[in-house]
């Protein structure tokens, strides 16, 4: 794609545009400063598809702003009857075809992509490459499972990912449709309750350290009262760094040495287990696995997802959590925890980490 | 038996009425007043989004807000509105006395009036439906409560009103034309109502069958959307697009009409290339149901479907394209006036220029992956959909309100409103286009700080109070104008081409006295510019048969709006399934009653007519 622009006499004015849309977002967000093929290919698309429309913009103004100060009714104009013109067939034949012709050099790169997007032919061959990496992504009322087949490791909230690399997704739903979106990265596609979606995305290494090291991702689609919150993040990795990661989550179990951390644990096997796990190795049907798992997260980001990771949010997230994202699933499914039962609680779950 | 009827009150009239141009003014209040609440919820919403973490409107409350915005602006304002102007218009443009079906035409606007009160009883009985005016299956089956069957069955009622509607006037646009008036002299807007009825007649039924699939699943114990036991929700998305995508060009095409009208009028000059701008409409009708899955191009259909769908969205903008230029060239050369209407049409050029580029861009589906469900795509069809319809319905309101009331709106108020409009509009949903590429997902209630997303936000929110301003100045023109407003002549604004403007303001009963002999497009300027005063009869005076008045379009809606409660409710209360039986009798003895009962009429008579014609004249 970004060869094919360079043989466009409009390459210069590409470049004006990029730079004034690169202005526009953080890094870490923005579909305008892409972070890998595929959101490359989407914001090369968009510069042809912007320059095209800005064109048409521009000639229907310039006709426009004549038009309305040429042929304004002047004083001592009222009575004056203007010629009645039926049309005229060349004009019409003008514009006609003149959009027709903008609308082919759109179709075509649009159709390609369209096509090159969908390749997902190396995650479905027989015996799978194996360094072909696949992740399962299952969206949920409010959080994400991401889970790596292939290593038999299950991890939630925040999605670890190879770079400068395709990285293919099985997308799905368990309970009511979602969208898995990193606008960064690449477009959307919707998690569905009916069947699998797959789709490749490619992170690259520099628009990473760009970004601080971290991608935001979004639900995309309207799913109940906390679709706002559905966030997620993504961690790219170099390939060493990813495969070090992998081994490790395969073989992390909690490591509890602090006594009240202990006393959390007792309180987390009675009232939390029975839905979240703390080990990335997790063989439960995916119908069991109903809140995410836990294993790393002491390492992560966000509570929840949106807070900022800190023992005091986690403890306003146990105490109440409808009051940080409305609608979810888990709040009063472990009734009521004393002060001193959310304060062991928080020191468990801080001190479950990998890395 | 004309002068009993002329007795009753005017409220008792108005429930009866089956005069097309009562009707309108019916549509226009009830289509108004729905247009006031959906702006409120607008207000609501952009007021929520002002600040990163509000919390005016959370969670499950705002889904609502957003919900009901959605419904309400597309099927209780601008769908009852372009009938509005519909009922107002098109009759008389053709020369007709009223439509085809005049009791249908006022149970078409009851079934609105009933389906459009249920719908919003549900602020009232625990909560709006909160999917989203898409409600997709999934998320709409999983929705607690009763709101998403408040809109199945509120949809469902006003749907039956609609689809009748478009019956109606494609019959009467058909049937009903005045002596010479062809299909290729008919003027612009009633082209438009033409092919939109024609939408409408092969676009509700689609949603009809979603709807009735919902309602199934949600109060019947049907499957038709779960997965588990066969059901798939992806064909609801189906569904609804292939209604909801012709529902653009249902509301759009009456709009370009509204402007070819009123471009003609106040540039003085007929419509440059009238058969090519005849030909791009049926063109947009027939293209708008081949792409309705370019709103389903991240749902996961392959690259083949969403290949085809692209590039047939892209062809779209042929047709609108020379339609944009047929505009433009109707003003070259002309002697434009800046009337308030003439104003909104040559604003709506560039704004719906705008929202037409978006569109294209969005069709170019590898791209749209990053547009879908973001914010760009709310500024995209708020660009269509404000820039196109609502501009087009307040420059026809400004433009036919004579016609209408017989007493012209003020010009000043009318331009104050249009300039705050305008500003307010571009304010609120230019910056949202950059909110989208920026990563900011549509259908948010909240967001968190340090995404770049708060200046542009802030913004919107701004540019949206500038639009309630404008509101509040046209309510103001209208109550003033109503109390001592100047009184308009038949040809209101001295430069009417088409046949509304050869009637008296309001128009009689009966339109014309005589049915017009039309001889050629533009029908009243033609007889203008050979300097005559009025049009050429081509009938004898004599008397006028007219249709009775009747409750009954009333009574047949109110049985369905009581059924609708019962059956809601029958899963809970041993009440419902009496009360929704009750109301279907209600329904079907009412349409007994109206297949039983002779209704043959009364006939003006010629004296009266010649009375009423002379005080016009004087």
């Amino acid at each position: 794609m970004k060869k094919w622009l360079l043989n466009w006499r409009l390459f210069s004015l590409f470049s004006v545009m990029a730079l004034l849309l690169a202005g526009c977002g953080k890094p870490f967000l923005s579909t305008l400063q892409p972070a890998g093929e595929v959101a490359d290919m989407q914001y090369s698309l968009m510069l042809l598809s912007t320059a095209i429309m800005v064109l048409v913009i521009v000639v229907v103004t310039i006709i426009f702003v004549y038009v309305v100060i040429r042929f304004r009714q002047r004083k001592g104009e009222e009575k004056k009857i203007p010629k009645q013109v039926e049309g005229s067939h060349t004009l019409e034949i003008i514009w006609t075809v003149i959009p027709i012709i903008l609308l082919l050099i759109l179709a075509v790169p649009t159709v390609s992509a369209t096509f090159k997007l969908s390749d997902v032919k190396p995650m479905n061959k027989e015996k799978r490459d194996k360094h072909t990496v696949v992740v399962n992504v299952r969206a949920n009322l409010y959080w994400w499972e991401f889970e790596y087949p292939d290593y038999g490791i299950i991890t939630s909230q925040e999605l670890v990912v190879p770079t400068n690399e395709r990285v293919y997704f099985n997308l799905k739903a368990s309970d009511v449709k979602h969208s898995f979106w990193i606008p960064a990265v690449g477009g959307k596609m919707d998690t569905n309750t009916d069947n699998k979606n797959q789709f490749w995305l490619e992170f690259d290494q520099k628009a990473a350290d760009k970004a601080g090291g971290i991608f935001y991702g979004k639900c995309a689609e309207l799913c109940g009262p906390s679709h706002a919150l559905m966030d997620f993040k993504v961690k790219p990795l170099p390939r060493k760094e990813f495969d070090q990661w992998v081994e490790k989550m395969k073989n992390a179990k909690p490591v509890v040495t602090d006594s009240v951390a202990k006393e959390g644990e007792a309180i987390f096997n009675k009232s939390c287990i029975g839905c979240h796990a703390v080990t990335p190795v997790d063989k439960r049907p995916e119908q069991a696995r109903t809140a995410p798992n836990l294993a790393n997260f002491g390492d992560r980001t966000r509570i929840a997802g949106i807070l900022e990771h800190n023992e005091e949010n986690l403890k306003k997230w146990l105490k109440d959590p409808n009051s940080v994202k409305p609608g979810n699933k888990m709040a009063g499914t472990y009734g009521n925890l004393t002060d001193d039962q959310i304060n062991a609680l928080t020191k468990y779950l801080m001190s479950l980490k990998v890395e | 038996m004309s002068t009993v009827a002329r007795k009753k009150s005017v409220i008792w009239d108005y429930l009866t009425t089956v005069d097309h141009k009562k009707i309108a003014i019916l549509y226009l209040i009830a289509g108004g007043f729905f247009f006031l609440v959906g702006g409120l919820e607008a207000l609501f919403i952009r007021i929520q989004l002002a600040k990163p973490n509000n919390d005016f409107l959370v969670g499950g409350l705002y889904n609502q807000v957003l919900t009901m915005h959605g419904t309400t602006m597309i099927f209780l304002a601008a769908m009852p509105l372009i009938f509005a102007m519909m009922n107002a218009v098109v009759p008389i443009q053709i020369g007709a006395r009223d439509v085809a079906f005049p009791f249908l035409n006022a149970l078409g606007f009851w079934l609105f009036f009933f389906g459009g009160v249920f719908l919003n009883c549900s602020w009232f009985l625990g909560g709006a439906p909160d999917a989203g005016w898409t409600s997709y299956a999934s998320l709409s089956l999983e929705s607690p409560g009763h709101g998403i069957d408040f809109y199945v069955l509120g949809l469902q009622i006003s749907g039956f009103g609609t689809l009748m509607g478009g019956i109606n006037f494609l019959v009467t646009i058909i049937n009903m034309r005045a002596p010479g008036m062809t299909y290729m002299r008919m003027p612009m807007f009633t082209w438009a109502s033409f092919v939109t009825s024609a939408l409408i007649l092969f676009a509700f039924p689609p949603l009809t069958v979603g709807l009735v699939f919902m309602m199934m699943d949600r109060l019947f114990g049907g499957n038709f959307f779960h997965p588990a036991q066969g059901g798939n929700t992806i064909i609801w998305e189906h569904l609804f697009w292939i209604f909801g995508h012709p529902e653009v060009y249902i509301l759009v095409l009456p709009a370009f009409g509204i402007f070819s009208e009123i471009f003609a009028t106040f540039s003085k000059k007929r419509l440059f290339g009238y058969s090519s701008m005849v030909f791009a409409t049926v063109l947009i009708g027939f293209l708008g149901f081949m792409v309705w899955a370019h709103h389903m191009f991240t749902t996961g259909m392959g690259p083949i479907a969403n290949a085809i769908f692209a590039v047939a969205t892209m062809a779209i903008a042929v047709p609108t394209g020379i339609k944009i230029f047929n505009w433009l060239f109707t003003m070259w050369g002309g002697n434009i006036r800046f009337t308030t209407p003439m104003l909104y049409a040559v604003a709506f050029i560039p704004s719906f220029v705008m929202g037409g580029v978006t569109g294209v861009m969005n069709a170019a589906a590898a791209a749209d992956y990053q547009y879908h469900d973001s914010y760009f795509v709310v500024a995209h069809f708020h660009y269509v959909i404000v820039g196109g319809v609502v501009f087009a319905l307040l420059a026809g309101v400004h433009y036919w309100w004579p016609k209408m009331f017989g007493k012209m709106l003020n010009e000043a108020l009318g331009k104050t409103t249009f300039w705050l409009f305008l500003i307010g509009f571009h304010l609120t949903f230019f910056i949202q286009h950059f909110l989208g590429l920026m990563g900011m997902p549509r259908r948010v209630f909240t967001y968190l700080p340090g995404q770049g997303f708060e200046t542009g936000n802030l913004i919107s929110t701004v540019g949206a109070f500038f639009m309630a301003a404008a509101t509040i100045i046209l309510l103001v023109n209208v109550i003033i104008t109503t109390a001592k407003g100047k009184k308009a002549e038949a040809d209101a604004w001295g430069v009417g081409r088409t046949l509304e403007w050869a009637v008296a303001s309001p128009p009689p009963e009966y339109n014309f006295a005589q049915t017009p002999l039309v001889r050629g497009l533009d029908a009243l300027w033609i007889e203008k510019m050979e300097g005559k005063k009025g049009l050429t009869p081509a009938e004898p005076l004599g008397d006028i048969h007219m249709p009775n008045s009747s409750i009954l379009p009333f009574v047949i809606s109110l049985g369905l709006f009581i059924a609708a409660f019962g059956f809601m409710y029958h899963n809970q209360h041993s009440w419902g399934l009496f009360v929704g039986i009750g109301g279907l009798l209600i329904t079907l003895g009412s349409m007994f009653l109206r297949s039983v009962i002779d209704d043959h009429g009364f006939h003006i008579h010629k004296e009266e007519i010649m009375e009423a014609e002379k005080g016009v004249k004087a």
